[in-house]
């Protein structure tokens, strides 16, 4: 273990800003593009789900 | 032995028999429930590696005695800018494929990678500034590797813009290809820009001065993340790959037996539930 106390290790030897800058920025890209991605596929099937429903109601009222 | 048995052994060689046919791969429906299954396990893939590489990196790797801890970035920086470049070659390959064969699946696979790639290019450029600033004393500067990267960048961002202003999903693919396949060019320009030119930028061995066994644990840690960043890559293209076929094929009978099986096991569900 090379850092004795966790606010040496905040602090990272005078880098802090530069390192957790980078390391934050990093996280929250990729965690972003994962809600990103699963918020664009809920919205295709809620589309899908949608057409589907309406596409049953018409053929149901075509045959009435 | 069987009359079917004896038929098939004579008409087919034995080669054949054990020949994948991977066009079948090549298929949305097929395709689909596959990355299915597949894409959940590079993400917890891409998730261990990362919690064994950041501990790696700053836990077991020492302070850097020239750069002090500033040179933690390398973790996050090394492997974006990798990633940046590889995802632009494997982005390349398949719009290239599907611009030459005709696979629609090819295609989808170029536009599924291109987000990621545009991340981890843009990511490369933010850790390198802000490893810059303390070391060079610089956000940035117009040199060669760092131009040539930004020029990466500008090429995804034309890649995706190109393909969103043509209506035509084809079209806009093809169109695509083109202007992925010109831009391969800068990804060997960027590589070999800090042998080509002088620039601040270091070379692609890291300076590190101190004792082999502090540089191992450096380069491991680099090696990890660089891991991790690959699994977490092929998650986010086949999760990806996989909205933009819903999106593509939304018309397509595949889809429409896909939604109702799911609206039938939903329905199994709540019956059960009742």
């Amino acid at each position: 273990m090379i850092w004795t106390s966790w606010s040496e290790f905040f602090a990272m030897g005078g880098y802090a800003v530069y390192v957790w800058g980078s390391f934050s920025v990093v996280a929250l890209f990729m965690a972003g593009e994962v809600v990103l991605v699963r918020h664009r596929t809920k919205t295709v099937k809620k589309q899908l789900a949608q057409a589907r429903r309406v596409g049953s109601a018409m053929t149901a009222g075509r045959r009435i | 032995m069987t009359l079917s048995h004896q038929v098939n052994s004579s008409n087919s060689n034995p080669l054949q028999k054990h020949r994948i046919n991977w066009f079948k791969y090549a298929s949305p429906p097929v395709f689909y429930p596959l990355a299915g299954k597949i894409f959940p396990w590079f993400f917890a893939i891409a998730a261990i590696l990362a919690i064994l590489g950041l501990y790696v990196g700053f836990v077991l790797a020492p302070t850097d005695f020239q750069q002090g801890d500033a040179y933690r970035i390398i973790f996050l920086h090394v492997p974006a800018a990798w990633m940046s470049m590889f995802i632009y070659m494997v982005m390349a390959f398949w719009a290239g494929i599907g611009l030459a064969f005709n696979t629609r699946l090819s295609s989808m696979m170029a536009s599924a990678l291109a987000p990621t790639g545009a991340m981890f290019t843009f990511l490369a450029l933010w850790t390198g500034a802000l490893w810059g600033r303390p070391t060079w004393g610089a956000w940035w500067v117009w040199d060669a590797r760092l131009t040539s990267e930004l020029i990466l960048l500008f090429l995804y961002i034309g890649f995706m813009a190109l393909q969103s202003s043509i209506d035509d999903a084809r079209r806009a693919d093809k169109a695509g290809a083109v202007l992925a396949l010109v831009g391969v060019i800068n990804v060997p320009i960027i590589y070999f820009s800090v042998q080509w030119w002088n620039t601040l930028h270091q070379g692609s061995s890291i300076n590190m001065t101190s004792a082999p066994s502090m540089a191992m644990t450096m380069l491991l840690g680099m090696l990890i993340m660089a891991l991790s960043f690959w699994a977490y890559a092929i998650a986010m293209t086949l999760y990806r790959v996989r909205c933009i076929m819903l999106e593509r094929d939304r018309r397509a009978d595949w889809v429409g037996s896909l939604m109702h099986e799911t609206t039938t096991i939903q329905n199994d569900r709540t019956e059960q539930v009742r």
